[in-house]
This record gives structure tokens, sequence and C-alpha cells, in this order.
């Protein structure tokens, strides 16, 4: 399949443009933080977009969907990464979605994907419990209780966790932390007695929280994968997310990059526009190479989300290790080349210093990700 | 069944029964190669046998026009040729400057009488070209060239001095970028002419590099005369008199493209991460024992990749009809300094053994002598910083200083 985007995608890419460009410009995410929105995001912007069919995007029409597939959904990943919008998409379009469509029974798939696809609910998935991202020392326990279990332990860095109506919960059914078996992963209601949320302000001020779990019962109706090989179900889960940030990654970066070639191009010193001088242009330069890496490594992960789910994980780590060391390049070079003016509030490209920095670290930064592709080269 | 498969059964068929067993071995390696030319020395039967008949079948230049030696064949049948090539690990029945460089400078920018003269004998394998561009003062600023070419009516008389020349001392015929107009400004006044290697005042000097070959050859011209036509109506110069640059800078994105393509030998060889590991070993839990190093082959494999990747769109974009343009350059960049970085960490991981320089145990310093090779690649065909600065202006279009 040809490294490239197709007409529908590329009209995709277009009319999301030009949409978040008039609706959800970096001014809007300045306004959710300074207004301190208890939400982190704008309802009513999130329901517009699902009406464009964005927050169904990997859904099938059956269940109320447009079902344009990974690709899809990373053009309007990268196209909200170049303007930093907030919004639940990763966390329930993505994530969310990846995990029911995928690894849920029917009848979980019909309660929420069109919910879902109607942006009428929320979703957010919980796996981090350490500072480091790594799904097989999940700790947090499912111990059995009656017909079912009890949950019982804490979970951090979850996206849009204080906003989510349900919330996908890994857990340990058996074995021991390290081990990747023995993981089983939950549908939970945020409402349910015994779970607790506290946001947590992030430096992106985008939505993040840390929630613990006091004997908080499920059953197996409430089971997504399978029991004690729900590591399957995450993986899969988790390399839509990690694609998803790539293209997000990839979006801010370009957007990043444009804002610094442009500077260069109006700033004026000893005389001259800064760009002229090639201390300055080698270095662009080399960036730009950089970022075109990243273009190809993320539209490949997310091809192969489309033609071959199961087999996906590695290119979805190659884009995630790539995607986060490149977009962390591209924003520190981007204040450097802005000089001064790059480091006040008022210039934006300290946002997306802030929102690179947070979408690199979220399910395992570069170092995470290199490591795994050693592992599975063997070596 | 389709056209394409239909291709596809005759090509597998032919290749089957035309290539020679000794052909199949997939060997790469610069000594496995044939060049072709006056002076080839075939290295054995099967190599003569092979190289005859790919160029009766006109697949030695399986894209080419058929009047002119070549296959005729489309696109997507030479892309199908090259796969099943790749796959019976058949060798390539020739390879050279002719066919990689002159040939599609001709192809562009030739006269039919031109094109009939000199193509045919390049797909044969009976002319070996060498490529004369770069002058003692003239590397990164080629333009600046200053070898001189006077019109003397019946013919041109050709004087000065190039360096870097590949193989001028094996070669029959050399394409040379030369001052026609010393007045004009300095991309004006170049013309791309063609001089047999036995005209009278060419003379080679081979130079001795770091890894101990001698690619790169020093060649002379002291009063060179060059017929004005070759043949009846076969000129000398290649496209307009003085406007050799535009042929010049054709031929230099080209090359790039191909170096680039290429990827330094990247796309052929092992894995670093492969090979280290039966260098230095693995540990208990099976990572490599030396986790400083795993570090740097895990950073520099995940960027390998990347770049085919890259590599990979940039031809789906082209064929698109997006065209590579000035990306060109991003590909020569990456690639050749990837490829540095790649033969670094193979020297890293092969400590003491790797600087063994003779006998057999390291066959004759083999990977010492490619490690010093690499060194050339981002020099050669445009610097780094020629690249960079090609991207910086052409595709950021930041102004000039």
């Amino acid at each position: 399949m040809p490294l490239i985007l197709t007409e529908e995608q590329e009209m995709l890419k277009e009319s999301a443009r030009g949409f978040l460009d008039e609706k959800a410009p970096v001014s809007e995410l300045r306004r959710l933080r300074d207004d301190r929105s208890e939400d982190g995001f704008s309802r009513s912007l999130w329901k517009e977009m699902a009406e464009m069919g964005w927050a169904g995007i990997l859904i099938d029409e059956t269940h109320g969907g447009a079902g344009f597939g990974f690709v899809g959904a990373g053009v309007l990943a990268e196209e909200m990464g170049r303007t930093l919008t907030a919004s639940p998409f990763l966390s329930t379009s993505i994530l969310a979605a990846t995990a029911l469509n995928k690894f849920a029974g029917e009848a979980m798939k019909s309660e929420y994907l069109p919910r879902i696809a109607a942006a009428d609910i929320v979703m957010a998935l919980a796996v981090d419990e350490g500072r480091k991202h790594g799904p097989a020392n999940t700790a947090m326990k499912a111990e059995k209780s009656g017909n079912g279990f009890k949950l019982s332990g804490s979970k951090t860095f979850v996206a849009d966790g204080h906003v989510a109506d349900k919330i996908i919960v890994a857990a340990r059914t058996s074995g021991a932390p390290g081990e990747e078996a023995g993981i089983s992963l939950f549908l939970v209601d945020s409402r349910a007695k015994g779970v607790a949320c506290e946001r947590t302000i992030m430096v992106d001020s985008r939505n993040a929280a840390r929630i613990s779990f006091d004997n908080v019962p499920v059953t197996g109706e409430d089971l997504i994968g399978e029991l004690d090989n729900g590591h399957l179900a995450l993986e899969g889960v988790l390399s839509a997310g990690r694609a998803g940030l790539a293209a997000e990654l990839s979006g801010a970066a370009q957007r990043a990059f444009e804002m610094t070639t442009g500077y260069l191009k109006e700033r004026t010193q000893f005389g001259k526009v800064i760009g002229s001088f090639q201390a300055l242009q080698h270095r662009a330069a080399h960036l730009y190479c950089e970022v075109e890496l990243v273009k190809s490594v993320t539209l490949k992960a997310l091809q192969d989300l489309d033609n071959a789910f199961g087999m996906a994980s590695v290119t979805c780590s190659l884009a995630k290790a790539k995607a986060g060391e490149v977009a962390k390049l591209a924003s520190q070079e981007a204040i450097q080349m802005h000089g001064g003016i790059g480091m006040t509030d008022e210039y934006d490209i300290g946002l997306y210093m802030k929102r690179i920095r947070v979408a690199q670290e979220m399910f395992g930064d570069s170092a995470y990700h290199a490591d795994r592709i050693a592992r599975l080269r063997g070596y | 069944m389709n056209d394409l498969e239909a291709f596809r059964k005759d090509a597998r068929e032919w290749l089957d029964v035309n290539c020679p067993r000794e052909m199949r071995d997939g060997a790469g390696g610069e000594e496995n190669i044939c060049w072709g030319g006056r002076n080839w020395k075939f290295k054995s039967k099967a190599q003569k046998d092979w190289l005859e008949r790919m160029a009766a079948k006109g697949w030695t230049v399986p894209a080419w026009p058929k009047e002119y030696g070549g296959g005729g064949l489309s696109k997507d049948e030479v892309k199908i040729l090259k796969d099943e090539m790749r796959r019976m690990k058949i060798r390539s029945p020739l390879e050279s400057f002719g066919i990689w460089m002159l040939g599609p400078a001709l192809l562009k920018y030739g006269t039919h009488e031109q094109k009939a003269k000199f193509l045919p004998p390049i797909a044969r394998g009976e002319i070996r070209w060498c490529q004369g561009y770069s002058e003692p003062n003239a590397g990164s600023d080629l333009a600046s060239l200053q070898t001189r070419c006077e019109d003397k009516g019946d013919h041109w008389l050709v004087n000065g001095q190039k360096i870097w020349t590949s193989y001028a001392d094996e070669s029959d015929w050399i394409f040379v970028l030369v001052r026609t107009d010393p007045k004009a400004a300095k991309h004006d006044g170049i013309s791309f002419i063609l001089i047999d290697m036995t005209t009278e005042g060419v003379t080679t000097k081979p130079i001795k590099l770091i890894s101990g070959k001698s690619p790169f050859c020093e060649t002379f011209f002291d009063d060179v005369k060059v017929p004005k036509e070759h043949a009846p109506g076969v000129n000398a110069i290649v496209g307009t008199i003085n406007r050799g640059w535009d042929v010049a800078k054709y031929l230099l994105t080209h090359e790039r493209e191909m170096i680039g393509a290429g990827g330094g030998g990247l796309m052929g060889g092992r894995g670093i991460g492969e090979m280290a590991a039966q260098y230095v070993g693995l540990d208990e839990r099976g990572r490599l024992s030396d986790p400083m190093l795993r570090a740097k082959v895990a950073q520099a494999e995940v960027d390998g990749w990347a770049f085919l990747l890259t590599m990979e769109r940039l031809k789906d974009e082209a064929k698109a009809g997006q065209g590579m343009g000035a990306k060109s350059s991003m590909l020569k960049y990456y690639g050749t300094e990837f490829n540095k970085r790649r033969f670094e960490l193979f020297m890293d991981a092969s400590g003491s053994e790797g600087l063994e320089w003779e006998g057999d145990r390291s066959e004759d310093g083999k990977l010492a002598k490619s490690w010093l090779r690499t060194k050339a690649n981002s020099i050669e065909g445009g610097t780094s910083e020629v690249q960079l600065n090609i991207i910086s202006k052409r595709i950021l279009e930041l102004p000039d200083a």
C-alpha cells in the first residue's frame, strides 16, 4: 500500500484544518487555561466535532460512526496537534473506541459506541500507576469476590480522568507486577462507590487525573478482552493510542517548526534577516529532515493499524519513539531560535513545548519504545 | 491474469532458464560487481554469459528504449524485474556510471545521434564511462570549475585537471564539465563534453585513500584535442553549448536520489542490533551486554527504520506525481550521515577485532576499510553542508546570506 494519503483522507485533512483554525485555534486552549475551565475542554465544540463524524471516526456506521479508520483518526489527531486543541478525542474516540471495537462483546459495543460517536459520553483509559509507563508493572488488584472482582489500587496520568463517565481500568487478576500475563481490563463507572478522582493540573493545561479505587465491585460483564490475558487487548489499545499521540506530536512539531522558520524570515539583527545566517539555516534544515521522518513513521503505523491491527504494535512503537524525540527537538529549537520572545507566556511557542513534553511522556517515551523495539528484535 | 502478472511469470521463467547458477548467490559488494568496458576481465565464464544474455534481452538497462539497447519496460515492469531478481538472489549483470549517470543525461539532453552512438555500448557493457566533475579548487563550489575548453574550429582544445574521478584509470570514456566561456557568469559558461580517454593528453593517477583503496583518480587534460563530432552528426558536447550546468544539475539531483535511495547500502545490510549481538553478546535477560552501546544501537535502529520509510514515502509521492525535487537533498544528507553512524556503531561493537587490517580473520580488514569508506559518503555528490544549504534555500526558502 503506498505510503501516502488517499484523496478522501486528504479532503478530511483539509476540512479539519479549516474547522480547527476557525473554531479551535491556540487561543482556545489559552482561554480554557485562563478561565480555569472545570471540564478542561469545550463541550459544545466537542458536539460540533461529533456532528462532523470526528468523535466516531473509528466506529463503524452500524454503530453510528463514520468508519474512517486509523489513518483518518491520525489525520485529525495531527491537525489537533497543530492547533493544540483540547478535546476527549484521544481518550474517548481513539482509546475507548478501539478497546470496545476490537475487544468488547456486542452488548457493550451497542451500548457505548453510538454514544461515543454522538459525543454523549466521555471515557478514559487508566493504566499507569507510577512515574513511568510500564503496563506490565500493573499492581492494582482485582480480587475475586462472589461472581465478580473488587478493584483496589490507584492510577495516575489518566487523560480526561476527571471528566470521564466510564473508565477502562487495567488490573491484576493473577500473577505479579512485572509479568504481562495476569492483567485484565474492566469498564468501571466513574461514579461507582469507592472511586475517588483528583484532577491533576498539568504543565500543558490539558486534562489528567489520579484515580484511586477502594474495593470497587465489577463483574464478568464489565470485562474487556480476556480474563488474565488482558495484556493483549491492552497492547492493542495502547498501540492505537501511541499512533494517535505520534500523529498529534507530528502536527505539533510541524506547526512549531513552521512558526520557527516564519520567525527566521522576519526577525532582523545585525542589519540582516536572521534566517540568512548559516548557523541557523543548518539547524533548521536538519530539523526539517527529522520532521519529515516523523510524517513517514506515523503514517506507516496508522496504515498498519488499519491493515493488520494485531501486527501493528512494533511500528506504533517506532512512531511513538521517533515522534516523541523529534517533537521535543522541534520545541527546543523553536524556543532557542525565537530567542527571548519564545520565553514569554504571551507567545504561543511555549504552549507547544508544554504539550509536546506531556504527549511524548504518555504511553511510553522514546527510550521506552526504543528499548521495546530492541527487545522485540532480540537484543 | 493481468499484463503485469503475465510479465512477472515470463520474467521469472526467463531468469530461471538464463541466469547461471553462480550468479544466484545474492553476492553484493564491490568485488562482485561487473563494470564492463574495453579492459574488463570477467571473473568467471558465468559472469560473462550472464552479461551477454541480459544485454541481448535489453535488461541491463530495462527502462531504456529498445532502439538504444534497453528493454523498453514500463516503470511497473522494471520494478517487477528487480523484485524477481532480488527474490531469486540474482546478481546485477552490469553496473556502471554509463548506466547510472551518462545514460539518463543523454536520454534527457542528448540528440538521437548521440543516443544511438553511445547508449548501446553502455547497455552491452562494452564501454565504461567515468565522471569528470570536481577540480582541486572546485569542490562544494563546483560551478567555479576552471578546466578550459577552447573552440579551435574543427576541434575543441581542453586543458585542466579533474579530481575524485571514480575509476578513471579503468574507464574508456569520460563525461566532463568544462568552461567554454570564461567571460560569462560562473554558471553560464559551462559545457558538458564527452572525451575518449585514449585521446592524446589525457592521463590519470589513482589517489590512495585512508581505506587503503584507490577508487578515485586525478585526471589531467594537457592540450587534449576533442573532435567537434565523434562521428558524423554526433556532437561531442551534450545539450547546448554554455548550458552544461543544466545537465550537471540534473545529474547531481539524480545522483543524490541514487545515493539516498541506496541509503549507502542500508537496504541490504545487516541490522546493527543483530551485528552488535553477535560481537558483544547478550546478558541473561537477552539484552546486549553493553547497556550504553545498546541504547545507541536502539536509537540508531529507530532512525534508520524511519529513514527507510521516508524513502518509501517520497518514492510513493513521486509516483503519485508530487515529484521529489530538492527533497533528494534530504535523502542524500540523512542517508549518508546515518550510514556513517551505522559504521561507527559496527566499529564500537566489534572492538579490537574490527581494527585488524590484514589477514584472513578480518578478510583483510573488511570492516575497518568499509568504515573508512563511509566517511566519503557525506562528501561525494555534494557534502552534507551543501545539502543543508539546498534544503534551507529551496525547501525552507530562507534568504541568502
